[in-house]
């Protein structure tokens, strides 16, 4: 039984990997060190750091409030709420795109007023942020969840006899106790955003060197027969992953204290 | 979205989904999903059995590994199988173009779910029972069959469901290897990708659509499976 799983494995996996990483390094550090320097690879990866960026601090603040709005109120809808929260972990992303257009399109009332006011949202910044936002919003409710449902309400009530504001009682008692899950939601989603490809793809409009993250580099790049800048873009993105991948491993056992 | 798919009509709707590229993108999509699902019910629970009963130097890393394929953009992971399995081959296997092509890039991307559902209730299982079966003259294959596979059962269902679930929405990875020819190598994600591209939103938002309602009555489907198990006990 080994045996199957390791040629299975050796197929799917590791074969594929332990080759890109050969043919990206297959002339030396020098050619990939260039194509990751050329001008349009380091605008690309300027608009995917803004993007990703935008993107966790958005999630960071609505992601905290989302999961302390489930898990310490009751409302009407609570359990729609809920469900929705997962919805786009269960949605393409393609389509995530696509319903953005379809409410932010310049041929709808509400795109039509972002573009007077000379802010398109589609086919622009704001839409790709909003769509990687939304592709990766359910990483951190999912996280700070869990942790808020442990650790109960009676320090909060406790601070609240004792006369703490709203804004005090979550500096000093419900944020210290969700800091390591909202760190580790905070990877999650960074490491989910600066990867997004199908939602930006379908918002951006991909133009080069104003549109374009690293992801829709490497797929431009790869049609266009410059297969060394798409395995170099690559080993960029995998590296953040595999880096991604061990700083899970690391914050994982610190949660529970 | 699904408004959008609507004002038109009914009839409009039936029509935008049973144009033949669509209809062809639609059926592609379903039956790789499946099929991927069902080789990951064999392939993850036998690599989540041989992760948590066998023991080999290496074992961490294999179970590290296992995580990579979600934390690498799905560009990224069809380039990779490209590297590998694209026209200029290493070993002569070309799945550039093909459906065969798709379907491998599919299981790549859902090869975690069976495998992290599965995992965790083998570690729970108490070996007793096997125990128990082995002392009375049970072969390991019926161990196997009447003793663990039962309790695996809802772990399996989940992480087949979430895997069918990925696949029939996945776009990144199945681009570059597919090659996108319509009738042959296009899955569903493509399809919509490519109307919104020439500016049929219409026709974008009905299969959008199907695949919404598809995905929604699997894991609605398995919510009811899960609760009537609870309550089975």
């Amino acid at each position: 039984m080994r045996g199957i799983v390791f040629v299975y494995l050796a197929f799917l996996l590791v074969i594929p990997l332990s080759l890109i990483l050969y043919r990206t390094f297959e002339h030396g550090v020098g050619p990939v060190w260039r194509s990751l320097t050329t001008h349009q690879a380091l605008h690309a990866i300027q608009i995917t750091l803004f993007v990703s960026l935008w993107a966790v601090a958005l999630n960071a603040v609505f992601g905290i409030t989302a999961a302390i709005l489930i898990v310490r109120h009751d409302f009407r809808g609570k359990r729609i709420f809920n469900a929705l929260i997962d919805l786009p972990l269960a949605v393409s992303p393609v389509v995530v795109g696509l319903a953005l257009i379809l409410v932010y399109g310049r041929l709808t009332p509400v795109g039509r007023f972002f573009d007077d006011l000379g802010h398109p949202i589609i086919f622009a910044l704001p839409g790709m942020v909003l769509a990687t936002a939304f592709v990766s919003l359910p990483l951190m409710v999912r996280e700070v969840m869990p942790v808020l449902q442990e650790i109960g309400v009676e320090q909060e009530q406790a601070a609240w006899t004792l006369g703490a504001s709203a804004r005090q009682t979550f500096k000093r008692i419900t944020f210290p106790s969700i800091r390591w899950a909202a760190a580790y939601g905070v990877v999650l989603t960074l490491a989910r955003s600066l990867g997004e490809f199908g939602a930006v793809a379908v918002v951006s409009g991909r133009i080069v060197d104003k549109t374009q993250t690293i992801t829709l580099f490497v797929q431009e790049r790869y049609e266009n027969f410059d297969a060394q800048s798409a395995y170099a873009a690559s080993f960029f993105l995998a590296a953040i992953a595999v880096l991604v991948l061990l700083m899970m491993n690391l914050l994982r056992p610190k949660e529970p204290d | 979205m699904v408004w959008k798919a609507r004002s038109n009509g009914a009839s409009t709707f039936w029509h935008d989904i049973t144009t033949p590229e669509a209809w062809a993108a639609l059926k592609l999509t379903l039956v790789s999903a499946f099929l991927v699902a069902l080789v990951n019910i064999v392939m993850g629970t036998l690599i989540a059995w041989v992760l948590v009963r066998d023991h080999f130097h290496g074992k961490g890393i294999l179970d590290t590994l296992i995580d990579l394929p979600f934390a690498l953009p799905t560009i990224v992971a069809g380039l990779v199988l490209l590297a590998l399995y694209g026209s200029n081959s290493p070993v002569g296997i070309s799945l550039a173009y093909k459906q065969t092509g798709v379907f491998v890039a599919l299981l790549f991307v859902t090869l975690p779910f069976v495998v992290r559902t599965v995992q965790p209730v083998l570690v729970e299982l108490d070996q007793e029972m096997e125990q128990a079966a082995a002392s009375l003259g049970a072969s390991n294959t019926t161990i196997f069959r009447r003793i663990v596979l039962p309790n695996l059962y809802p772990a399996i269902a989940a992480g087949a469901a979430l895997s069918f679930a990925r696949a029939i929405s996945e776009f990144g990875s199945t681009v570059l290897i597919s090659g996108n020819l319509p009738f042959k190598t296009q899955v569903a994600a493509v399809y919509i990708f490519g109307q919104i591209q020439s500016d049929n939103p219409a026709g974008a938002a009905a299969v959008s659509t199907v695949l919404l309602a598809v995905a929604l009555f699997v894991l609605v489907s398995l919510d009811v499976l899960q609760r009537w198990a609870v309550r089975r006990g």
